[in-house]
């Protein structure tokens, strides 16, 4: 982006949440069944039903509103967002408007240079679900599954502070983060139980209202939100230095092409006459309640963070990673327990070796090949000089291929440390008589060869031999 | 047989005097000879013999309740698996529910047994019953005459002894206008008192499910068996039923009659005017205290009502989209076209001025002066009722401004036919019960007196009502041509 | 008041109705009428008056999160106009 010119962006995050029952009918919220199979009468909008809400699902929306510094509202109000739309049963979706159940929160995130910024939310509200249109299952026609119809959702809405692309997902890791610690969600990206539509627009720098924006909806992975908002600002830039001006639309992100363009079904003025559904009362949840919620919060990331820090001695930014995400902080505390090697040797194998591992299997970390139990024996041997770093990290590879405990792959291997300073001696020595002609530079006052030597002896031991040792033998015998 | 009451049938089968199947039967030989008033969207034979049979069987062993082999009608806006729930409308003829109302169960439940589906206007949008896709309903006492709506055809089951009790709804007055032209007693309950769960919606905070029936004591039965709490229905509450008939005998003495000047204002017929003067000595002879009250914002009801209950239709009939269930038009060229031409074909002239009326007031730039004024003025009319029932027990007034007006003679004219809701409107508002009982009758037609209790007082308007109906015989009178 | 062709045709598409020419020619004198009569409503002030939406002043119930409701598809597609493969049909639909 062009100095010139400065991104505004807000998102709307919908997160399905974790209920057994959908938020206004007892139909199951399960994913992946047969087609309607989930979808009860109400779920259909068939005439004379009714809704009736889920109390989980406003415990669930209220959780997410404390963990986020948020007012929770002691009234809110279901109303109705009329439009036709053969996934949506009713022809009108229940949702919040005027009176959402959190308002005013605030989160921080990491802003472009790396430093911290707060990210406003304006508001969270309840709402429904639609269904699924599937265009490809049929030549001409569209067929419409309504089991997800009715699933209880949270629309978290956030004020337009963020400035880039990197910023939007750092917010939506967040987020991500909060709900999935809250375990209010399962945040299944794929399956859709946490997806985003992005607001963006483009402004002078400098200029302090706002340009036109668009909406790109139906982001379901942080890449789409990253690579989407990246190409509709340079979109938009375009537009503006071409002299045009950007419409105010909807808009798809296409990631095979990596572009977003127009959604034509959208085009249609939309006006979605909201106004409070009479079905439904206004909900009032009682401050005892919530203080009751607030008391039964699990630790939230930003917390674990800070008790990393102070309890293991991280820095902020291996606290801040192992945080984030409920399952590897749960996995680095466990490993830690189990054994005596510094917590920050520790950090740093889960967010180093363990975390590349993982990436490259695109595995998660609760069926990590590699148990907590496991790399915590293994960290233990590096800590009591059994075996060195560097043959910790081939023995992680036989972990992970499944060769066994360390201590077994140890032994089998013959991996032991060589600490026997004769053994080493007799090392050194050989290192030294194979070459004379680095010996004498050294002589000559060239201290880098020391390193070569080093690495000669290692090579020669097979990394077996222990450094500080093979360093203080030969500093001996090279004087 | 027909003329004989609910609790007196109840009697003759308890006594083997006659089963319910002679009973249903008898009533289901009236209902086809009087096919003429078009009562009856479907007529339900076979299945009202079968469920009088199980009826008999649970009168023979013991099992029974007080309306257990009593055949009724429900209005056909109540969801039911046996045959087709039409709303009286298009949309819905090839509908079958895939489950009962509540109201439906529950009378299933009390051994009721189900003569047929009542014709109605479409989707309840009327005051005339002239609005069904299976044409109007007549009015027994006069057939050039409507029998008032929306529960038209529940009111003439009742009226022309084709059934001893109906169900049926009342939004701005749809069970109690149509039981005053038709001579019979009719009470719409507070709002919450009977679950909507199952009832096909037009407005959803104004509905509320009723009983007709020849005398309040019927009524009393019916409502007993109709009301309490269900928890499909958000907006049900969860308050005790009384045991309505054992309510009815406690004396009128002392009692406060509110009489409010808005009622009896220069749209009054005259000849409907003296008969209530003559309930309100009767009243006072009783020992009831009458006193002069005001409701100031009763000529706002009706704006009022229309906006919300237009707005609220608009939505709710949103849902009649050609894909899930009922109507879809021939060969769709797109969705556009099949949501357009399903919806326009199969929705008649009212229901789509109300929808087209109800989108207008919702939409941008209209929702403050439109809904919100309207939902405003709503509550100036419910704390006109709260302040009059501070002082007073009841609030007495006619149910409508004049008897029935003839067929056709207000349907181009649709204002003229929204004034005639006049005294019903403000109480849906409210959302407070009323009753309304025959009390005279004017060149050959019924004149209807409208009772306004506070919030879950049923019991109370029924117990006034039955004492009016201990010591006057209008409710007894049959039409002519149907005893 | 009068209320426009344009804005009667916009009405339609909000309300998903097909209205021939002569039923908008009916609709623009019926619709303003109406609206007009409506407007008698403004005779009294209601600033600072709370909107009610509900005749009962009470708040929503909720219910437990248990699931109760069992696979009825073929009951409920059996009034279905166009099912297949346990679907709803509708034309296709572009977005």
């Amino acid at each position: 982006m062009t100095a010139k010119w400065e991104a505004v962006i807000g998102l709307e995050i919908h997160v399905q949440l974790a209920t057994r029952s959908k938020i206004f009918s007892a139909a199951s919220t399960a994913f992946g069944a047969e087609p309607n199979t989930q979808a009860c009468a109400v779920d259909l909008g068939l005439p004379g039903v009714l809704p009736v809400l889920n109390s989980e699902a406003v415990r669930m929306a209220a959780m997410f509103g404390l963990a986020v510094n948020a007012k929770i509202a002691k009234r809110s109000v279901f109303a109705r967002k009329n439009y036709f739309y053969p996934d949506l049963p009713k022809g009108y979706q229940i949702s919040q408007y005027e009176l959402p159940i959190v308002e005013h929160g605030q989160l921080e995130v990491v802003s472009d240079g790396g430093g911290r910024k707060i990210v406003g939310i304006t508001r969270a509200h309840l709402e429904e679900d639609a269904g699924k249109s599937l265009h490809e299952e049929f030549s001409d026609q569209t067929g419409i599954d309504l089991n997800r119809a009715g699933t209880p959702l949270i629309e978290i809405v956030s004020e337009p502070d963020m400035r880039s692309a990197k910023e939007a997902v750092s917010y939506m890791k967040k987020i991500h983060s909060i709900v999935r610690h809250l375990e209010i969600s399962d945040g299944n990206m794929q399956e859709g139980s946490f997806r985003c539509d992005a607001n963006v627009s483009v402004r002078p720098a400098g200029q302090e209202a706002l340009g036109t924006r668009t909406e790109i909806k139906n982001l379901n992975s942080f890449r789409f939100v990253e690579r989407a908002i990246e190409f509709e600002i340079k979109r938009q830039i375009r537009v503006l230095e071409d002299g045009r001006e950007v419409v105010q639309e909807t808009r798809l992100y296409d990631a095979g092409e990596d572009e977003t363009r127009p959604m034509r079904s959208k085009e249609e003025a939309d006006d979605y006459r909201y106004f409070p559904d009479p079905d439904l009362l206004p909900v009032v949840i009682r401050s005892e309640v919530i203080e009751d919620i607030k008391r039964q919060l699990p630790e939230l990331p930003a917390e674990k963070a800070s008790r990393f820090r102070l309890e293991y001695g991280l820095n902020e930014q291996d606290a801040e990673i192992l945080a984030m995400n409920k399952e590897v902080a749960e996995y680095f505390e466990q490993t830690v327990r189990k054994t005596s090697a510094d917590t920050r040797r520790v950090a740093n194998w889960v967010t180093g070796e363990l975390n590349a591992a993982l990436s490259v299997d695109n595995l998660d970390i609760t069926s990590s090949p590699v148990t907590s139990d496991m790399l915590a024996g293994l960290l233990t041997r590096i800590e009591d000089g059994t075996i060195s770093g560097k043959i910790a990290k081939e023995i992680f590879r036989s972990m992970w291929a499944g060769e066994g405990e360390a201590d077994s792959i140890i032994e089998s291997k013959g991996l032991r440390q060589i600490t026997d300073t004769l053994e080493i001696e007799l090392l050194v020595d050989q290192v030294l008589l194979d070459n004379p002609v680095q010996v004498g530079q050294f002589k000559s006052g060239k201290d880098k060869v020391f390193g070569f030597f080093v690495g000669q002896v290692m090579k020669l031991s097979k990394g077996k031999a222990n450094p500080q040792q093979v360093n203080s033998l030969l500093r001996k015998k090279l004087q | 047989m027909e003329e004989l009451s609910v609790r007196q049938l109840a009697q003759g089968l308890a006594h083997r005097q006659f089963s319910s199947v002679e009973l249903t039967r008898h009533f289901l030989a009236r209902m086809q000879a009087h096919r003429h008033l078009n009562a009856f969207i479907t007529e339900m034979g076979e299945q009202a013999v079968r469920q009088a049979r199980l009826a008999d069987q649970r009168i023979r062993s013991g099992d029974h309740g007080p309306l257990t082999g009593i055949p009724l009608a429900h209005k056909d806006i109540f969801c039911m698996q046996d045959g087709k729930t039409t709303c009286g409308s298009k949309m819905l003829d090839n509908f079958i529910a895939p489950y009962d109302a509540t109201v439906v169960q529950k009378l299933e439940q009390a051994g009721c047994v189900v003569l047929g589906k009542t014709n109605m206007d479409e989707f309840a949008m009327g005051s005339s019953s002239e609005n069904s896709f299976y044409g109007p309903v007549r009015n027994p006492w006069n057939s050039d005459c409507v029998p008032g709506g929306s529960s038209g055809g529940s009111a003439v089951a009742v009226a022309a002894r084709m059934a001893p009790l109906a169900t049926g709804t009342d939004t701005g007055g749809s069970i109690r206008q149509p039981a005053a032209f038709c001579g019979i007693t009719g009470l719409k309950p507070t709002y919450g008192r009977v679950s909507r769960y199952g009832m096909v919606a037009y407005a959803s905070s104004l509905d509320q499910a009723g009983p007709f029936g020849k005398s309040a004591l019927d009524c009393a039965y019916l409502l007993q068996a109709m009301s309490g709490f269900d928890d499909r229905d958000s907006t049900c509450m969860d308050e005790p039923v009384p045991v309505y008939p054992r309510k009815l005998d406690r004396s009128l003495r002392g009692k406060v009659v509110g009489i409010p000047d808005e009622y009896f204002s220069e749209g009054l017929d005259p000849e409907v005017r003296v008969f209530m003067e003559r309930a309100i000595a009767w009243a006072e002879k009783e020992g009831c205290i009458i006193e002069n009250i005001r409701l100031p914002n009763t000529d706002l009801a009706i704006p009022a009502y229309y906006v919300i209950a237009m707005a609220e239709c608009s939505s709710n009939l949103s849902r009649y989209d050609g894909v899930r269930f009922g109507y879809r038009c021939r060969e769709p060229k797109n969705l556009h076209d099949l949501y357009h031409r399903s919806r326009s074909e199969a929705f008649g002239a009212e229901v789509k001025r109300r929808i087209m009326i109800g989108t207008y007031a919702l939409s941008t730039g209209y929702y403050d002066a439109y809904y919100r004024k309207a939902q405003q003025i709503r509550r100036l009319i419910s704390e006109d009722f709260n302040k009059a029932f501070q002082d007073v027990d009841y609030i007495l007034g006619p149910t409508t401004p004049e008897p029935a007006f003839r067929i056709g003679e207000k349907v181009d004219d649709p204002v003229t036919m929204y004034l005639s809701d006049i005294y019903t409107i403000s109480v849906n508002l409210a959302g407070i019960p009323a009753v309304s009982i025959p009390c005279g009758i004017h060149k050959g037609l019924p004149v209807g007196m409208q009772l306004i209790g506070n919030h879950f007082e049923e019991d109370k308007l029924l117990n006034f009502a039955h004492q009016y109906q201990q010591a006057t015989d209008w409710h007894t009178r049959c039409p002519p041509g149907f005893e | 008041m009068s209320i426009s062709l344009e804005e009667i045709q916009k009405i339609s598409l909000l309300a998903r109705l097909h209205v021939s020419a002569e039923e908008a020619g009916q609709y623009a004198v019926d619709l303003p009428g109406i609206l007009a009569w409506v407007q008698q409503m403004n005779k009294v002030d209601t600033q600072g008056i709370e909107p009610m939406a509900h005749p009962m002043d009470a708040s929503q119930r909720l219910r437990e999160d248990t699931v109760t409701e069992t696979d009825q598809r073929s009951r409920f597609q059996s009034v279905a106009p166009s099912t297949e493969k346990g679907l709803y049909l509708v034309p296709k639909v572009i977005e």
